[in-house]
């Protein structure tokens, strides 16, 4: 159920510095949610579809991941059209949408896809690890990076623990429908979950005193950047600038 | 082999998009950033309280909170996923602006719901209502059944309105005209609230039988 599928693989960017990647992938996302005008989308739209071809992901898998997260753009096509103010362009019984509604809807679906296909391109093609510590180099306070470390770490076995106790559930015949039964079933189910997470907590935190830890995680991990580093962030802030010309400056 | 059909039944994945996180490319510039200036706040408030020898068990609760949040509860002919942001703010006090970061953080990484420029956004609507219900209900839920029982139901159901709102409230800020869908958020989120409320109520009633030390109950 939880995967880190697109991390696998070979390409020009799954090689790339995380740290590099993440800086990338902040300032552009940054740069497109800020900006407006059609044509400076459609530049990032087009600069995302570029970092897709050459992250060499499954293209089905990318499409079907893209779909699942538009929920939210699209629920916005089914409000905004019809109860934004304007001049009219369509009208759909009791219902009118404006122009100017359709347009944001078409401005916020350009957006929120360039920024999730670079998204994806860019971190989802690393694993939670490096990004971790990447995150550190970056100067994020260590607690933070313990924290989301730790938690990936755990995030399996807790999984693992839910499918043993789902499974014992099943086992005794629970068939979950709307009845306080279930609810209660579920509640009891979330906060063994919980018990168990709490004194594996403890006996973690034990076995990493026994093991000298004195606050800090010591990474093997070692950070080389290399020239094609420096180009892609090159490519990024050219493409950036691209962005904000189209934007700030009339034609 | 029932039991595996049954069990694959049960864990419908993330199938289904909630509207609780914004999405990239919504909202307007500041209110970005004023999302991430009091997602900062919190999460340094939380990181503060929490010591080093507190990282390992808010790490491992966290992701239970990760695990717990898949699951998704039947209503009628379709489900819901639980939230669970109320038990969180029980749980963990200000330590669930932190864990909260962390959780959406892989959230985006792994399933990409929600993102790097709406993180701070969707942090401060997750953690805010559970750090107030901290306060709110924290000493309650440690009285006797008949308190405790109502204030971990309302801890449940205010946690997820007070999230609605604050979406809610994201949308207006950023084009006053959203108004009418931040509306339809809010109301999406009324038998989510219900649900969250008996959850959290027999949550709360299951680990004051089994471990009453992970509840407040005695806050100084």
């Amino acid at each position: 159920m939880v995967q880190e599928s697109f991390a696998l693989g070979n390409s020009l960017v799954h090689r790339l510095d995380p740290r590099f990647k993440i800086v990338m992938a902040t300032l552009y996302a940054f740069a497109v949610a800020l900006s407006n005008r059609f044509p400076a989308l459609f530049l990032g739209l087009a600069f995302s579809f570029v970092l897709m071809g050459i992250s060499r992901l499954p293209l089905w898998e990318v499409v079907k991941r893209v779909a699942l997260v538009n929920g939210f753009v699209l629920f916005f096509w089914f409000v905004i059209p019809f109860t934004y103010p304007g001049e009219a362009v369509l009208s759909l019984g009791p219902l009118t949408a404006t122009r100017d509604g359709v347009l944001i809807c078409a401005r916020i679906t350009l957006k929120s896809n360039a920024i999730l296909l670079a998204f994806i391109a860019l971190i989802a093609t690393s694993s939670v690890a490096s990004l971790g510590a990447a995150l550190g180099n970056l100067g994020v306070p260590e607690k933070m990076v313990h924290l989301l470390l730790l938690n990936y770490r755990y995030i399996f076995v807790m999984e693992e623990e839910y499918h043993r106790l789902v499974r014992s559930l099943t086992v005794r015949g629970f068939q979950p429908s709307t009845r306080v039964h279930t609810y209660k079933t579920f509640a009891y189910l979330v906060g063994m979950l919980f018990v168990r997470a709490s004194e594996r907590a403890e006996r973690v935190y034990m076995a990493m005193l026994c093991r000298g830890f004195c606050g800090k995680f010591h990474s093997l991990h070692e950070f080389d950047r290399s020239r094609g580093d420096l180009f892609w962030l090159c490519c990024t802030m050219t493409i950036i600038a691209g962005i904000l010309i189209l934007e700030w400056v009339p034609f | 082999m029932a039991c595996l059909v049954g069990d694959a039944a049960l864990l419908l994945p993330n199938k289904k998009r909630d509207i609780m996180h914004i999405s990239e490319g919504v909202l307007s510039g500041p209110v970005l950033i004023s999302g991430i200036v009091l997602a900062a706040t919190g999460t340094a408030i939380g990181l503060k309280k929490l010591n080093y020898d507190r990282i390992p068990r808010a790490a491992i609760l966290s992701a239970a909170f990760f695990v717990a949040s898949l699951i998704h509860v039947p209503i009628g002919p379709s489900s819901v996923h639980l939230i669970l942001n109320g038990i969180v703010g029980l749980i963990l006090g200000w330590g669930a602006f932190p864990v909260i970061l962390v959780a959406l953080t892989l959230q985006a990484v792994f399933f990409q719901f929600g993102g790097i420029t709406t993180l701070g956004v969707n942090t401060v609507i997750m953690a805010f209502p559970a750090v107030l219900c901290y306060y709110l209900f924290g000493r309650l839920v440690g009285k006797g059944p008949r308190i405790a029982l109502p204030a971990a139901f309302l801890c449940g159901s205010l946690s997820v309105f007070l999230a609605g709102i604050l979406v809610g409230l994201a949308l207006t800020f950023t084009e006053e005209n959203f108004l009418k869908a931040a509306y339809l958020v809010v109301m999406a989120h009324i038998p989510v609230m219900i649900i969250e409320g008996i959850i959290t109520a027999f949550c709360v009633l299951f680990l004051k039988k089994v471990q009453p030390e992970m509840l407040p109950g005695k806050i100084p």
